[in-house]
């Protein structure tokens, strides 16, 4: 219990460290730019084929519970609403969190144990910003990024079922689907994605930052940083639904 | 230049540095010499402030590297190279960008100036041929010149060396000592070497330290040293002399 509230606690301190370092120069743009690229070319067709299924499967499991009621017709809001507030960004959230943050632990925690990051610590080189930094804001672009991504291919998936099933065209499917869709739906659900990629990069850093017992330690650093920003993710959501409610009603 | 004086380090209840002193003057190459976990990397990581120590005084180029904050501290590493065991080199760059990244991520350099740089440095250690290798194409020996070039890109007055020679073949254990001697002639650099091989040590240094349950044993001259009557370092001797 004690070894857990002090994990706690450097995790709070690495958090703090990452505000304080936003104001610390070399900014690494370019990289932040290129960590963007490698998360989001990382994630791009899983994360795109489960937004495409899970809108499939949505279409086709509730069309029939909906054609009970005689709902048929407000089946794409339903897809639309349950896409963009909460299976798109949650789904997103696990894939990137179990493809990238385990790469992101077991890159950092592999040039730990390898002494990659002393090597720059002792030349001044602020491994902290080049390293950290760069990989928290990337996520926290990328995420949002491919939640969109996910929740366009989502809602696809949700059309080609119901062009099969009813050979709806394109514009009716959407015109019906963005009729519930405001922005007090789209931009708490943008927002949340954000807290999300702060979530998954941060974990993923600090596990693999702080890597100790050589090649072993970065096994345990990929695998707790895909279990510990899976589990905050979900806790997160909950928490940042609740929120919601409260703000927006 | 380097003044260690009653340095202690202990991890848990495990005391691997119990007061440690030390002194390196300007220009002069010394070799620490101990056993496998006897806290010469414990005590080099000291120097630079990867690590502070419980209680002591370390002076490099006249600061108190334990007083300094981390503004300061990363000032002083600038004039500071460090060779590590396994070179440590960033194995997602090619040996260009290793370089590179060390220079210009502290000043604005021209292109053309930077690719002279590099090469410069790379030429001096003879391992230009491998700019555009990544580490993992290069052997073991390549891996510490370009090691040694890296520390050397910011021209550093001291270069700290840890276990250069270890896991080499003896061949290529001389190349890198020769260099290291050509360095300290052209550049002048005050040199601290960790290593557990007298013979190296001997051919490399002016002074020899040696490490023994966390505290200096014999310090001076090869000569000098090997006078002493301490237990450790005559039966360090005679293992040698076995070998040998």
């Amino acid at each position: 219990m004690h070894d857990v509230f002090e994990q706690v606690g450097r995790y709070m301190l690495f958090v703090r460290q990452f505000f304080r370092s936003l104001l610390r120069r070399p900014l690494d743009g370019l990289e932040t730019l290129r960590q963007t690229h490698e998360i989001g070319s990382k994630s791009l067709l899983l994360v795109g084929v489960a937004g495409l299924s899970i809108g499939m499967v949505l279409a086709m499991q509730t069309s029939s519970t909906l054609a009970r009621f005689g709902g048929r017709g407000l089946l794409p809001s339903m897809i639309a609403v349950a896409v963009l507030r909460e299976i798109g960004p949650i789904i997103t959230a696990l894939v990137v969190s179990g493809r990238v943050g385990a790469g992101i632990a077991a890159q950092l925690g592999s040039m730990r144990v390898t002494e990659q990051i002393d090597a720059m610590e002792v030349a001044a080189l602020y491994p902290f910003g080049y390293l950290v930094r760069t990989r928290i804001l990337a996520c926290l672009i990328a995420v949002p990024i491919l939640t969109i991504y996910a929740d366009f291919l989502a809602l696809m998936g949700g059309y080609v079922i119901m062009f099969f099933q009813q050979n709806i065209s394109l514009k009716l499917y959407f015109d019906s689907a963005i009729r519930f869709i405001d922005l007090q739906t789209v931009l708490p659900a943008v927002a949340k994605t954000a807290v999300f990629g702060f979530i998954i990069g941060s974990i993923a850093t600090f596990t693999g930052y702080y890597t100790r017992h050589g090649t072993h330690g970065v096994g345990q650093s990929a695998m707790i940083a895909v279990v510990l920003s899976s589990l905050f993710v979900i806790v997160a959501d909950v928490l940042l639904v609740k929120l919601t409610l409260i703000l927006f009603g | 230049m380097i003044d260690i004086d009653q340095v202690y380090k202990a991890f848990g209840a495990q005391t691997v540095l119990n007061g440690v002193s030390l002194q390196v003057e300007a220009g002069e190459t010394v070799a620490i010499l101990g056993r496998s976990g006897s806290g010469k990397s414990v005590l080099l990581k000291c120097l630079v402030g990867l690590l502070r120590p419980d209680r002591g005084s370390i002076r490099l180029d006249g600061q108190e590297v334990t007083a300094l904050s981390a503004a300061q501290l990363d000032q002083l590493r600038r004039r500071i190279g460090y060779v590590f065991q396994n070179a440590a080199l960033y194995d997602s760059m090619t040996v260009e960008e290793n370089l590179a990244f060390h220079l210009t991520r502290h000043q604005r350099v021209a292109p053309d100036r930077l690719r002279q740089i590099i090469y410069e440095k790379l030429q001096t250690v003879g391992v230009e041929a491998a700019l555009h290798k990544y580490p993992s194409e290069l052997s073991g020996g390549m891996q510490k010149r370009v090691g040694i070039a890296r520390a050397l890109v910011l021209e550093p007055k001291i270069i700290l060396y840890d276990e250069p020679t270890s896991g080499l073949d003896p061949i290529t254990s001389r190349e890198i000592e020769d260099l290291m001697m050509e360095l300290k002639k052209r550049m002048g650099v005050t040199s601290l070497v960790i290593t557990h091989s007298l013979q190296s040590a001997r051919r490399i240094s002016d002074r020899i330290a040696v490490l023994y349950q966390g505290r200096i044993v014999a310090f001076g001259r090869f000569d000098e040293v090997a006078q002493t009557e301490h237990p450790f370092v005559q039966e360090y001797l005679a293992a040698v002399n076995l070998e040998g």
